[in-house]
């Protein structure tokens, strides 16, 4: 048996890093804290692989497949003898290819922000920030038992708030970050609800005895119906809610295109990468409860998510700043991660759904962290946010365009980059299951090559702008990560995933479906030949378009005013119908006892004290009674 | 003989405590510890009526019109008492007062008539220094330790302080 | 002269002469006034005496003692007392029991 106990370090070493950034940052020089940093993440990157290598390679499978191992385990609290919270180490084939991502992204995040925010204000402070969300994320994902995933999850949320509130004097970053946190925090409300539920009808919170597909826990509360469907069918549902907002699922997806706020290496690492497809795989770490127990909560994932990717890169096609258009390309994504998810069947090629979405979550993690960073150079370089102040790039920025064009290749899936691979694999599993949402996964395909090349053409092709100073290359140390990863892009299509992360351990055999790849690409091609169209030159064509699709377009571009009905939900209702009675009552009851309770012993104690007044007269006239009224008593109703 | 003594000390008693000029209160006092000491010679107490009449009447009233003249202004009138305070002093006194009379008639007191001792100095003297059964040696000292404490304790009081 | 004087009445008379000086203290604002109705309650305890020696126990002289270490006390305690009244006449020129008041809330 392998001894896999050096996995706790991986988790470990990120909040070491944190606290000692954290207290001793403003000691060393800026550079120092962010080469410690990325050191610390190197160490937990080099273990990764070590472990996947181990995990896949060494372990010997049983009946076939991969099988759960516990890694590292302590036991924290202890309500009874199957109820507890432990903080340990699972590893299973979702676990480790997510401990290889998080890693790889936050490596090259670390050293890409070497050369982004050299200069800035907060350098250690950003440094600190970004190990202990690597801690928060990398705990999340190798859980044992729900209730250490809700606080790693509770951990990621508050990192996430840190990060993108890093410029803390900007108002619109502090918005944002609270805005984050609250709808976040909003959705986890749902999850621990699901959590409960889900605990008390099955008493544990193991994930080994929960997902067990042979073990009883699966089929604890089938039979107590609530509103038609069972218990376990709403606990399921509510821990979707939980996921729902973590991966901005609609409709809580209003946080994510304003946590652009912060750094660009944020977006990259927490908004791109990483932290979003938590939700993902909150409901791929669930799945045998989803599949065997809770058909229902299935299909609600798989229309939430199609019905997000759709709602999604619609509005990406309008949007002029550049990190904008990213943010709503990666929700449309994680649509497509929680369609093919909701999709899925469980063992053997019914499971391909699950397999793509975990390829999917993998190969988007590459290019999307591409992408993010690429933007971070374009806008290094540029000194803006907005498409319409660049143009050309290309002559100045060759290594960023050239990796750019990479990435928006992969994400338009188009052979043989990474993209081209995981998105067929989940059109197949969507024609296989539900020809609706097939369609329209297809039609956002072709969206989505769209709206990446309007972003790619007009950055680097496009009129001619005059720049102020002649926008130039990024630096090597910007540079490398960016080429590291289009590497990611370009071959990570050909692990073989149907060997190593299936839904139940065993791998199947998959071949390239012609009838669905080829219609794919095609559409992918035409987005792209629409854009070329539009955008490669300078033309009128796009607003001619724009002014003929009228009002569609311009609820589109101001995001089918979402913003505005929470704002309005929140303020008009909420406030003044639910919280001003609530403060009322808090002022006036709560407090009001409190002040009334002082009040009357105030006004008690002011009648007491007139007990004792100095005056002698009063006091021997006690005296004397109380020794005439006790010898009454005594004499007469009660001897001793 | 019993009933003067008994009406001189009530009415005198009551007077005491109703007077509204102080040197005519302290008269009244005077007065009704004559009647006492009247009451003692009745009942062939002799030697306590002579102590009676020495140091009550000669001793304590006196100092009482010493401090008297001290402190008070002695031709004004007393201020009467709040209502109140004497409605409220009258109800316990008149309470206390039935409840001990009731009870002292209630029981059985058995009266004895029989020789008494001698009352003369002479044994009364020899009693006050004797130590064995009905002697008072120890009482007699305590007291004069208890005059000297007094003494000293009024001095240091009334002293002038010279701050 | 006493012969057919009950007991009762020497015991009743001393009551009375107790609660008038109960009344007393109760009642007067000068507090030399106040030490006068003491000297009454003190008298009508040692009357008390006085009638129960004779009266209950006529061999023995007890109550007659005890009366004189009575009036000894009396004494000394008047006149710790009058000493406490100067100085307070001292200290706020005149001798009204209310305004001695300074141990209050």
């Amino acid at each position: 048996m392998v001894n896999f106990s050096y996995t706790i370090f991986i988790v470990l070493i990120p909040v070491f890093m944190f606290l000692l950034i954290g207290f001793f940052g403003n000691k060393f020089k800026p550079l120092v804290s962010g080469i410690i940093g990325t050191l610390g993440l190197f160490t937990s990157f080099v273990l990764s692989c070590f472990t996947a290598y181990q995990y896949f390679v060494v372990v010997p499978k049983v009946g076939g497949a991969f099988v759960k191992l516990i890694g590292f385990n302590i036991t924290w609290l202890r309500f009874t003898e199957n109820l507890h919270i432990d903080l340990g180490v699972l590893l299973d084939p979702i676990s480790v290819m997510m401990l290889i991502v998080i890693t790889t992204v936050s490596l090259m995040v670390h050293i890409y922000s070497i050369g982004y925010m050299n200069g800035e204000k907060g350098f250690s402070r950003f440094f600190a920030l970004l190990g202990l969300f690597s801690f928060s994320m990398l705990g999340l994902v190798v859980a044992t038992n729900i209730f250490q995933m809700y606080i790693f999850w509770e951990l990621v949320g508050v990192s996430s708030y840190l990060l993108i509130g890093f410029y803390y004097e900007k108002d619109s970053a502090v918005a944002a970050s609270k805005k984050a946190f609250i709808v976040t925090r909003f959705a986890d409300l749902g999850f621990l609800i699901g959590i409960l539920i889900l605990s008390v009808t099955t008493k544990t919170f193991d994930f080994i005895t929960l997902t067990d597909p042979n073990g009883s826990a699966l089929h604890q509360g089938s039979s107590i119906l609530f509103m038609g469907m069972s218990t376990m069918t709403w606990s399921m549902i509510f821990v979707f809610m939980g996921g729902a907002g973590k991966s901005a699922m609609f409709p809580l997806h209003i946080w994510l295109p304003d946590a652009m706020e912060g750094p660009t290496p944020v977006s990259a690492l927490i908004h791109a990468a990483t932290m979003v497809v938590a939700g993902v795989y909150l409901v791929a770490r669930m799945f045998p409860i989803y599949v065997i127990s809770a058909p229902a909560a299935l299909e609600v994932v798989a229309y939430v998510g199609g019905f997000t990717s759709l709602f999604a890169a619609v509005i990406a096609c309008t949007q002029y700043d550049i990190k904008r258009v990213l943010a709503y390309s990666t929700m449309s994504q994680i649509g497509y991660m929680m369609l093919a998810l909701g999709v899925s069947g469980y063992g053997g090629h019914e499971g391909l759904g699950y397999m793509a979405s975990m390829f999917h979550l993998f190969t988007h993690a590459f290019f999307k962290a591409l992408l993010f960073l690429g933007a971070g150079a374009i806008i290094h370089a540029v000194h803006s946010n907005y498409m319409y102040e660049m143009g050309g790039l290309r002559k100045y920025l060759p290594i960023t365009h050239a990796t750019f064009l990479i990435a928006c290749l992969a994400i338009a899936g188009i052979p043989p980059f990474a993209g081209f691979f995981s998105k067929d694999e989940i059109l197949a599993a969507a024609f296989e299951h539900n020809k609706i949402l097939w369609a329209v996964e297809y039609a956002v395909a072709g969206l989505t090559a769209f709206y990446m090349f309007r972003l790619y053409y007009s950055v680097f092709w496009g009129k001619e702008v005059h720049y102020h100073h002649t926008p130039h290359e990024a630096p090597l140390v910007m540079t490398i990560p960016l080429m590291i990863l289009a590497a990611g892009s370009i071959f990570a299509g050909f692990i073989p995933f149907q060997n190593l992360v299936t839904s139940d351990g065993l791998p199947f055999i998959k071949e390239i479906e012609l009838s669905i790849a080829i219609p794919s690409v095609l559409i992918a091609l035409l987005g792209i030949g629409i854009a070329t169209v539009f955008y490669r030159k300078e033309t009128t064509l796009p607003e001619g378009l724009s002014k003929s699709l009228g009002g569609f377009y311009k609820a589109a571009f101001h995001k089918f005013y979402f913003d505005e009905i929470y704002l309005f939900i929140t303020k008009k209702i909420l406030f003044n119908y639910v919280s001003t009675p609530i403060a009322w009552f808090d002022r006036h009851i709560v407090d009001g006892g409190m002040n009334g309770v002082s009040y009357v012993t105030n006004q008690v104690s002011d009648k007491i004290k007139r007990f004792q007044s100095g005056q002698l007269q009063q006091y021997a006239w006690v005296f004397v009674s109380g020794a005439i009224a006790l010898a009454l008593v005594f004499i007469y109703y009660w001897t001793l | 003989m019993f009933f003067l003594f008994a009406a001189m000390i009530v009415i005198f008693s009551v007077l005491t405590v109703t007077s509204r000029k102080i040197l005519r209160a302290a008269t009244f006092l005077l007065i009704v510890l004559v009647s006492t000491a009247g009451l003692y010679f009745m009942l062939r107490f002799n030697f306590l009526a002579a102590i009676q009449l020495t140091l009550y009447a000669g001793g304590i009233v006196v100092l009482i019109i010493f401090s008297i003249l001290l402190t008070s202004q002695i031709a004004d009138k007393l201020e009467q008492p709040h209502l109140m305070k004497k409605i409220y002093a009258a109800f316990t006194a008149i309470i206390g007062g039935g409840l001990c009379i009731v009870t002292i008639l209630q029981y059985d007191f058995k009266e004895k008539m029989m020789e008494a001792p001698a009352t003369d100095i002479e044994s009364v003297g020899q009693a006050l220094i004797s130590t064995g059964k009905y002697g008072y040696a120890l009482p007699f000292e305590v007291i004069s330790i208890l005059l000297l404490a007094a003494m000293v304790g009024s001095i240091i009081i009334a002293k002038k302080r010279k701050d | 002269m006493f012969e057919g004087v009950p007991l009762n009445w020497f015991l009743i008379l001393a009551t009375v002469m107790f609660f008038i000086g109960i009344y007393g203290f109760l009642v007067r604002k000068n507090l030399i006034t106040i030490l006068m109705s003491l000297e009454l309650i003190l008298n009508s305890v040692n009357i008390n005496f006085v009638a129960f020696n004779k009266l209950l126990y006529p061999q023995h002289l007890e109550g007659m003692f005890f009366t004189v270490f009575i009036v000894a006390v009396a004494a000394a305690e008047a006149s710790v007392a009058i000493a406490i009244i100067i100085n307070i006449y001292r200290r706020l020129t005149n001798i009204d029991v209310e305004r001695v008041d300074e141990m209050k809330y």
